[in-house]
């Protein structure tokens, strides 16, 4: 196959790429766009091998066997409730692969078609392609850790920020050193090993080092950022390997990355640099003080479900709480049965709910809650004023009133306007505050009715009381 | 035109046009699909195979196609994971027609 056969397929693999994308505009083309990028996939793998066919495609092909049973065998296994873990898992794999390329171009770039040793430019452009897959490797991990709840085993994983005093100032340095190195890497004559292995090593510390900050709701916005970056690691390395399809595929995914962290900053009003930065929320879980002094009604599954069925318009607000108790079945079966009463039921989500964009979305679809009854935040808040009952299952910041009184943490954040419905009822563990450590004003109202215990349980008595 | 595009500069380009194409692509995917938007785009990044491939290409084995073939499992784990949960997400979106019209007419009886 000659380079320019290559690259054309390499175009046809692009464009298919841009069309699975595209798809993802609707439920309905989504499929036929996942089909496109599948075929993209082959595309640009069967181009590969055509290109190598007279090296090494044993191990290849064994290498390729292996990872595919594996990937299908998780992808087939993992629960809805499961995605951010394993999407973070995803990503650093892809940084972990990138730094491996890194290596291996550094070593041989004949093998990619490259003068060796590699000419400057193309050092540059690896330098920047392995320290950012470092970066998502490493960070990524910990991401994975904090969103699986394995903080109880050891503290780096911990969902609360883990935080210390100069902690910026530290990571800066480091950065400066690695860049420092990087560049050494990149003057040097021929191999320079031990600047590109320092610089390696601390891009793996730093990664760690800037995820574990980061406090477990606002894991949206680490685990969108994580999905940039690793798109730009492959566009880094595709320009170190002068590779379009590496530069298209991983532009593309950088961006869509790129767009989903800015969607979620915004939907917390928070700004994208104090999300990385971090620390926020540190006192997670603890209770607030001074709720002694104001009361909060309280009620059984029974009472919720009667004021349930005697409503005409209910709308369920799911949060995290709902996907860790995995509720999402339960919930549902009592949206069902409520229909069959004739209630109108809707569904509102905060972009911000759940652990990742779209969660909560995937855990409804799953229980297979039809797409046209769950609505975005701007879709249907202003019809809460209208809606007899809402109930919100596990979301606490995502309906904070607090978030329109100026000086308030959250203030300015846009909320679901569950408060100006006619009657509230929220399903939580305790009266524990949520990620922001803001008491909710809302838990408080004369029309809200607090209905405590596990959210799966708590529906499923629903369900049986209705 | 004085002589060839150095190819940097060519990559650049297709660098910032990709950009381009992407933003303007994934501002129209609806709220409800950014989960498979995220695993799609994780089996899409998994392209770096493409240079794993090639790494662990030559005859000779060396530190730098061992660290190939390890790279092309880790991709493949990647491309087959992306797209099949991806899929599997797409399915349980799709379930809804038959599902919504039953609960229409059981509305109406």
């Amino acid at each position: 196959m000659t380079a320019n056969q290559v690259a054309l397929w390499y175009l046809v693999a692009s464009i298919c790429f841009i069309l699975a994308l595209k798809g993802l505009s609707h439920p309905e083309t989504a499929r036929r766009g996942n089909y496109f990028g599948m075929a993209g996939m082959a595309v640009a793998v069967l181009t590969t091998i055509a290109i190598v066919a007279k090296g090494r495609l044993d191990l290849i092909l064994l290498a390729m066997v292996i990872g595919g049973m594996i990937g299908a065998f998780v992808a087939r296994r993992v629960e809805m409730t499961q995605m951010p873990e394993l999407v973070a898992a995803m990503h650093s794999l892809v940084g972990l692969a990138a730094v491996l390329i890194a290596f291996s171009a550094v070593n041989n770039p004949t093998a990619f078609g490259v003068a060796d040793p590699l000419p400057t430019g193309n050092k540059l452009e690896l330098f920047i392609g392995t320290f950012v897959g470092a970066i998502t490797f490493s960070g990524s991990i910990i991401a994975f850790g904090k969103l699986a709840g394995l903080g109880k085993n050891f503290r780096l994983f911990s969902s609360a920020p883990v935080t210390y005093a100069g902690q910026h100032a530290v990571n800066l340095v480091l950065a400066l050193v690695m860049v420092g190195f990087g560049a050494a890497f990149f003057m040097a004559e021929g191999k320079d090993w031990t600047s590109f292995l320092i610089m390696t090593a601390i891009a793996f510390l730093l990664g760690v080092l800037i995820i574990i900050p980061i406090g477990g709701a606002d894991m949206p916005v680490v685990i969108s950022m994580l999905n940039s970056y690793s798109g730009w690691a492959a566009a880094g390395i595709g320009f170190s390997l002068n590779n379009t399809l590496l530069i298209i595929a991983g532009s593309l995914v950088g961006s869509s990355g790129a767009i989903l962290s800015c969607v979620m900053c915004r939907a917390m009003n928070r700004s994208f640099i104090s999300v990385i930065l971090g620390g926020f929320g540190a006192a997670e879980g603890a209770a607030p003080a001074g709720t002694g002094q104001k009361s909060v009604r309280s009620g059984s599954a029974d009472d919720a479900a009667f004021l349930l069925s005697n409503a005409e318009s209910v709308v369920i607000v799911p949060g995290y709480g709902l996907a860790v108790a995995r509720a999402q079945h339960a919930v549902a079966e009592i949206t069902e049965k409520l229909i069959a009463k004739g209630v109108n039921v809707r569904y509102a989500i905060h972009p911000v709910a759940g652990r990742m964009p779209g969660h909560m979305n995937v855990l409804l679809a799953e229980a297979e809650v039809p797409y046209d009854q769950v609505f975005e935040m701007d879709d249907i808040n202003s019809d809460l004023t209208n809606t007899d009952v809402v109930l919100v299952l596990g979301a606490n910041d995502v309906v904070n009133p607090l978030a329109y009184e100026k000086g308030s943490q959250i203030y300015g954040m846009p909320i679901l306007d569950v408060h100006k419905a006619r009657t509230v009822l929220v399903n939580k563990r305790s009266m524990a505050v949520g990620y922001a450590g803001l008491d909710n004003p809302l838990f408080y109202m004369d029309k809200t009715m607090m209905v405590f215990g596990d959210a799966k349980k708590v529906v499923e008595d629903m369900v049986k009381a209705l | 035109m004085i002589g060839t595009v150095d190819p940097t500069i060519f990559n650049l380009i297709v660098f910032v046009l990709a950009i381009f194409v992407g933003y303007h692509v994934i501002w129209n995917v609806t709220p409800a699909l950014h989960t498979p938007l995220m695993s799609v785009t994780n089996a899409i990044s998994s392209v770096i195979i493409v240079g794993a491939i090639l790494a662990a290409g030559p005859s000779e084995i060396d530190f730098g196609s061992v660290a190939g073939v390890v790279a092309v499992a880790l991709a493949s784990i990647n491309v087959a994971g992306g797209f099949l949960v991806t899929y599997r997400m797409l399915e349980m979106f799709k379930k809804k027609a038959p599902k919504a019209k039953a609960a229409s007419t059981g509305k109406a009886a």
